[in-house]
């Protein structure tokens, strides 16, 4: 068991992290930080880079929570890979960001963290852009 | 004194507020094209042709300059901020553009960038005011036979100049050549290559060759390979360059300009040579040799004034020849054609006003650029988040749209998937589209030329090589094909490695980037 966090390079991305950090203390699990950016756009502002990702591992670790960092390059759609990888890992709780989204922006661009919500098979933690 | 009352006379016609905005849209429209990697002004003109045939001439003449000028400033911020060339002409840009962003001055590189390709578009802008009329008078005493000789040139020109493989070249140049050939044969009526359709007995649109080609072969391309990583966009804020900066930047502009503007007026010149040869020029003069590879402003500066100086000077061949030296203005050759004018050196005299009007708005819309890129670059820089596969299935939308609207006939929509599909085989053979595009523009111009040369002689070949033009103009053609043999001969018989005579004995390894940056044209534009 294991705990998932969605992280995006950005302060909800860190907000996220920190109820992550949280949550694996809580429930003595170790925590799994993944990162997902597209491979159908040329340049995706969620992915994180090299640097950015051994800061998550390294202030994790110091924290004294077992933690592996992940970054998924491939395929376009971060939903269904965090959604796939939470099943694949048995994941007791997956912890994701909520962005405030207008109905047509949601409408347009659909919402990753709503089909999170419905699709995932387990608890699903979600952090608000105002509490960040 | 003439031009440049002329010019003020276009000044004039072209300040109205519905022209205003059609240059607006033209440069935005540019520009974004240019940022995107995978859609040039080429495709973007031949996506736009058929959906223009509502507008006046001069509006979509401005429309496609403002496209054509804007995909030169748009290119470089790609290569600058994500070190993936925009556009083939910027491929040198992202050499040391990228490595000055990584450094933390994306700000100052963009900078340079934007007002260096202002500098040189304002100034080679104003050489076409006083080159071109110069060349028209020159091109209107030739006949059917030097015209002839000068389109050969062209012809061999982009075959054998651009790109890395004559064989290849010629292939495409042909294939161009075919598909010009079909329909019925002007003087005799003949039925060629028609397959006994009466589809094809009416030629083959030039609008569906370049959007087939251009759009439909791009698409199907980049959807075989649309999986690639993400990368980083290099964060920026507003552009700005210090006063060294400006010390260090405007002699770079001005060797630009100076090297970019003849290239691009003469035949097979393109972007890409005189950016590199701007690169190496900066490179040799600069005071900072240890920044080169660092990323030196210079090597920024020079290659972006450069491909701005030859966009304009493709002008004018383009409007006192009628020969088009690149893929957009072989696009906008068939513009003009489209709208029964027909360009060559009688166009100055028969459509003046035309004329100084579409320069008059190069320079304003070369204004409006510097405005709309120097503080939005950071902005343009995120037209790259778009989803690719959008992008795409857009263009095919448009593509086939296009096709459609020309003759209303679904069979061009088979002609348009067909070209399509010879596109995408030949950017997937490494066939460039180059030669293929201005044979099949040019080539019922240079049948039509050497008809009427033979008809003036009563069919007497000797009538093809009239006037000392045309001896110059083959002893050129002969001189560029049989140069290969010729060195091969010579390495093969002594192994002497004297550098060639018309060479200037550069080490190896420009030349080598230079080709890498040619390949990469095939699949950019």
């Amino acid at each position: 068991m294991t705990v998932l966090v969605g992280y995006l390079p950005n302060p909800l991305g860190e907000a996220t992290l920190r109820a992550g950090v949280e949550e694996a203390r809580r429930r003595s699990e170790p925590l799994l930080v993944l990162n997902m950016s597209r491979d159908d756009v040329l340049v995706d502002a969620r992915r994180a880079g090299v640097d950015d990702l051994a800061r998550v591992e390294r202030d994790v670790s110091e924290l004294g929570v077992d933690v592996e960092v992940v970054q998924v390059e491939e395929g376009s759609d971060p939903a269904d890979v965090i959604v796939g990888e939470a099943s694949a890992r048995g994941a007791s709780v997956v912890v994701i960001g909520l962005r405030h989204r207008t109905a047509v922006g949601k409408l347009i661009m659909g919402s990753v963290a709503q089909r999170i919500l419905l699709d995932a098979r387990c608890p699903v933690l979600a952090v608000k852009e105002e509490v960040a | 004194m003439d031009n440049v009352n002329a010019l003020l006379g276009g000044f004039a016609d072209v300040i109205t507020p519905m022209n205003l905005l059609i240059a607006l849209l033209g440069v935005t429209v540019g520009t974004a094209v240019g940022v995107l990697p995978g859609i040039g002004p080429a495709m973007t003109v031949a996506l736009l042709l058929p959906i223009t045939y509502g507008l006046p001439v001069e509006q979509s003449l401005i429309l496609f300059g403002g496209i054509f000028y804007g995909g030169m400033y748009g290119g470089s911020t790609t290569s600058i901020l994500l070190n993936t060339p925009g556009e083939s002409a910027s491929v040198v840009t992202a050499l040391e553009g990228n490595k000055m962003a990584k450094a933390g001055r994306a700000a100052q590189a963009l900078a340079t960038s934007a007002i260096g390709s202002f500098v040189a578009g304002t100034i080679a802008t104003a050489a076409i005011v006083f080159v071109m009329p110069q060349v028209v008078d020159f091109a209107v005493t030739l006949g059917p036979p030097e015209f002839l000789a000068i389109i050969l040139v062209a012809f061999v020109g982009t075959a054998a100049i651009l790109g890395s493989s004559r064989v290849r070249g010629f292939a495409a140049l042909l294939v161009g050549l075919a598909l010009g050939l079909v329909g019925t044969d002007f003087v005799t009526g003949q039925q060629r290559l028609t397959f006994g359709s009466p589809f094809l007995a009416d030629n083959i649109d030039v609008v569906v060759v370049a959007v087939g080609i251009f759009a439909v072969g791009e698409a199907l391309w980049v959807a075989a390979h649309l999986r690639r990583k993400a990368g980083t966009v290099i964060p920026v804020g507003r552009p700005w360059m210090s006063k060294e900066d400006w010390g260090r930047s405007w002699k770079p502009w001005l060797r630009g300009t100076a090297l970019g503007f003849p290239f691009g007026a003469i035949p097979a010149g393109g972007a890409e040579i005189p950016t590199f040869l701007s690169y190496l020029t900066e490179r040799k003069l600069t005071k900072h040799p240890e920044e080169f590879g660092k990323g030196a402003i210079e090597g920024v500066a020079g290659p972006e004034a450069a491909n701005n100086a030859s966009a304009a000077g493709t002008m004018v061949p383009l409007l006192a020849l009628g020969l088009p030296t690149n893929a957009t203005a072989a696009i906008i050759i068939a513009a003009f054609m489209s709208y029964g004018i027909e360009p060559g050196p009688l166009l100055l005299t028969k459509e003046p006003d035309l004329v100084w009007m579409l320069v008059a708005s190069l320079f304003i819309g070369n204004f409006f650029l510097l405005v709309l890129n120097l503080p939005l670059a950071p902005a343009w820089a995120k037209l790259l988040r778009i989803p690719r596969p959008y992008l795409y299935a857009g263009i095919l939308f448009f593509a086939s749209m296009g096709a459609y609207a020309v003759n209303a006939q679904p069979f061009d929509l088979f002609l348009l998937l067909g070209l399509g599909a010879l596109g995408f085989a030949m950017r997937r053979f490494g066939l460039p589209v180059l030669p293929l595009i201005v044979g099949a523009i040019l080539g019922p111009l240079v049948e039509r030329k050497a008809r009427q040369a033979l008809q003036l002689t009563g069919g007497d070949a000797s009538g093809l090589v009239g006037g000392p033009v045309a001896w110059v103009c083959y002893a050129f053609i002969v001189a560029v094909l049989v140069w290969p043999l010729v060195s091969r001969l010579r390495r093969g018989r002594g192994g002497d490695d004297d550098p060639p005579a018309g060479g200037d004995g550069e080490n190896p390894s420009p030349e080598v980037e230079l080709a890498r940056a040619t390949t990469t044209e095939g699949r950019a534009s």
